[in-house]
């Protein structure tokens, strides 16, 4: 697909989003909202599994986005979401970019485990912080767009297109970036790093880019979602935070990034219904959904139409003979 | 054949490189000079590709001085001595087997660009045409969209000395290029890959076992033996040699 239909793909996809918004009911809508805001930290996450390496700590960007909103709203006085947002998407930024550098130096289960490790000390800071409201964490009031307060169905209908529109064009970016040269080298780097270096590329550095802009999308992320709830806690750096950002991006698979929305979505779908009926034993529910998923679609909700996509190679696969031939 | 000797392009002063109690280079000293095709030879765990891996940068030499143009590049990273001017095949084929012929050829080409692009496509500014042209040189374009996965041996072998051409870089180094490649098909091979390298890179350090491939198509060869050169000359003086043929080529030559 050219860069111009994917584009035009896109416009489409979320004017039809924010359209069917309006025929959502107010739970639903708050569920899509949650899971798009959930739905592109996992996007980062994606980015950095096509170099081969997996991050469990996504949580760390996700809660530097939100809380940074949260104390831009409490301290600076800042009630735009649109300024909100880009302020919580810059702080993650930057965090992602003094830490990237340090730890693309790792591979495999070192960099997975620094990951984790890194959010948990930021939650084992913030649990302690009573500035920063410790393990409870802190409310902040509804916030404005152009002046008006964004309270009742209305707002919830507003924060919702917020959402769409930003998730959607921050995921229009990572696919062209996927199409890039950046993102072929990123797939090559999966495939054989000891030749990209010797074709004269810093692996740690294309990593480290990768980490970053998976930070700036966990921040993003992590705004969206406080300036949703209207609310903040350490738990948004936790283990399990993190880990569900990557059962997300398992559930998905790596072919498409609309797989990790639709991934998400069935995420707070199950959760929400298990919740409801079956209250002690949710967790429970959840393990088996992904169990069916491994078991049914072992490469992720995204393989149900890349493998359509597929099918329509132009390019058949080579036989026997001409293998033989080409000798 | 290129035989003038002139300025050395490539210059090793006493290098050495021991494992423990294995030495891998003691006291290495070689000088190539630019349009020069220096075919290195020895048995298996002679030093030849210790010294190359020692060139390119993979392994950091525990003494000595190496010069590329004049400039020390000893200490610097694989990538940066890319970008200095040496690239490499290797003895095994070091390709992204997922991905395509062509894919690998526009990851080597964006990888010798100024700047990886976050927004253009591998294949923009001319280099879907550039890796078309150099598939086509090393008769691989019918494969261009192959995964290499399903790409037989001897034709991943030519895709890897493709992508280190990508940069055209002032001395290339070719580790074993007709290993894995039956008798007959040898010299085919070989004659294309030096008509496909012609131009984009003069000067070529190869490793080579088969002494046919080494009179045919080296200037100079030197003779490892233990981490040690033994010999260093034309091809004839080499391979006559007392010690060469008691130590490397088994007194076939």
């Amino acid at each position: 697909m050219t860069r111009k239909n994917l584009t035009l793909l896109a416009v489409a996809a979320i004017a039809a989003l924010a359209l069917l918004g309006l025929a959502l009911p107010r739970w639903l809508l708050f569920l899509c909202t949650m899971a798009a805001s959930h739905g592109i930290v996992s996007v980062g996450i994606l980015l950095i599994m096509r170099g081969g390496l997996v991050s469990f700590g996504q949580g760390m960007v996700f809660a530097i986005g939100g809380y940074a909103v949260a104390l831009s709203v409490t301290h600076l006085g800042i009630s735009d979401v649109v300024v909100l947002m880009l302020i919580g998407t810059i702080a993650a930024t930057i965090a992602g970019a003094a830490v990237g550098p340090l730890i693309a130096r790792y591979s495999g289960i070192f960099f997975g485990m620094l990951t984790l490790a890194l959010s948990m000390v930021l939650y084992g800071i913030l649990i302690k912080s009573t500035a920063m409201g410790g393990s409870d964490g802190f409310n902040i009031p509804r916030g404005t767009l152009l002046g008006m307060r964004l309270e009742g169905g209305t707002g919830d209908y507003i924060l919702y297109v917020l959402t769409i529109v930003s998730t959607g064009l921050a995921s229009l970016a990572v696919a062209i970036h996927t199409r890039s040269a950046r993102g072929l080298v990123t797939q090559a780097v999966l495939g054989n790093s000891l030749r990209v270096e010797y074709l004269g590329v810093s692996v740690q550095s294309v990593m480290a880019m990768n980490f970053t802009l998976a930070a700036a999308l966990g921040g993003l992320g992590g705004a969206l979602t406080v300036l949703a709830l209207g609310h903040i806690e350490p738990t948004f750096s936790y283990w399990t935070q993190s880990g569900e950002f990557v059962f997300v991006a398992i559930l998905a698979g790596a072919q498409s990034v609309v797989a990790v929305f639709v991934a998400s979505l069935a995420l707070e779908l199950v959760r929400s219904f298990s919740n409801l009926y079956f209250p002690n034993t949710w967790q429970m529910a959840l393990g088996l959904f992904l169990l069916a998923i491994i078991l049914f679609l072992p490469a992720g909700i995204g393989s149900l139409w890349s493998r359509r996509a597929g099918g329509k190679s132009p390019e058949p696969k080579i036989s026997a003979s001409e293998r033989e031939a080409a000798r | 054949m290129n035989t003038a000797p002139t300025t050395p392009v490539l210059s090793a002063r006493g290098l050495a490189k021991s494992f423990g109690a294995v030495v891998a280079a003691a006291d290495v000293t070689i000088e190539v000079p630019a349009g020069q095709r220096l075919c290195l030879i020895g048995s298996n765990g002679a030093g030849k590709t210790t010294f190359v891996n020692i060139v390119t940068g993979y392994l950091r030499p525990d003494a000595g001085a190496i010069e590329l143009d004049g400039q020390s590049i000893v200490g610097l990273a694989p990538r940066t001595i890319a970008h200095r001017g040496i690239c490499r095949s290797f003895q095994i084929p070091q390709l992204c087997i997922e991905l395509t012929a062509l894919e690998n050829m526009l990851v080597a080409l964006a990888a010798a660009g100024q700047k990886l692009s976050f927004w253009n496509s591998a294949a923009a500014g001319g280099n879907e045409a550039r890796a078309h042209e150099l598939l086509q040189r090393f008769g691989l374009e019918a494969m261009a969209y192959r995964p290499v996965s399903e790409m037989p041996g001897g034709m991943r072998k030519l895709l890897d000395i493709a992508m280190a051409l990508a940069r055209k870089p002032r001395l290339l180094f070719l580790d074993e290029p007709t290993s894995g490649i039956s008798a007959e098909e040898k010299f085919p091979a070989m004659d294309r890959v030096m008509e496909a390298i012609a131009g984009d890179a003069a000067t070529i350090v190869f490793v080579e076992h088969d002494m046919d491939i080494v009179r045919g198509y080296a200037d100079r060869v030197i003779a490892f033996y233990s981490g040690r050169v033994i010999s260093d000359g034309t091809p004839d003086h080499v391979l006559t040699d007392s010690e060469v043929r008691r130590y490397v080529t088994g007194g076939t030559a």
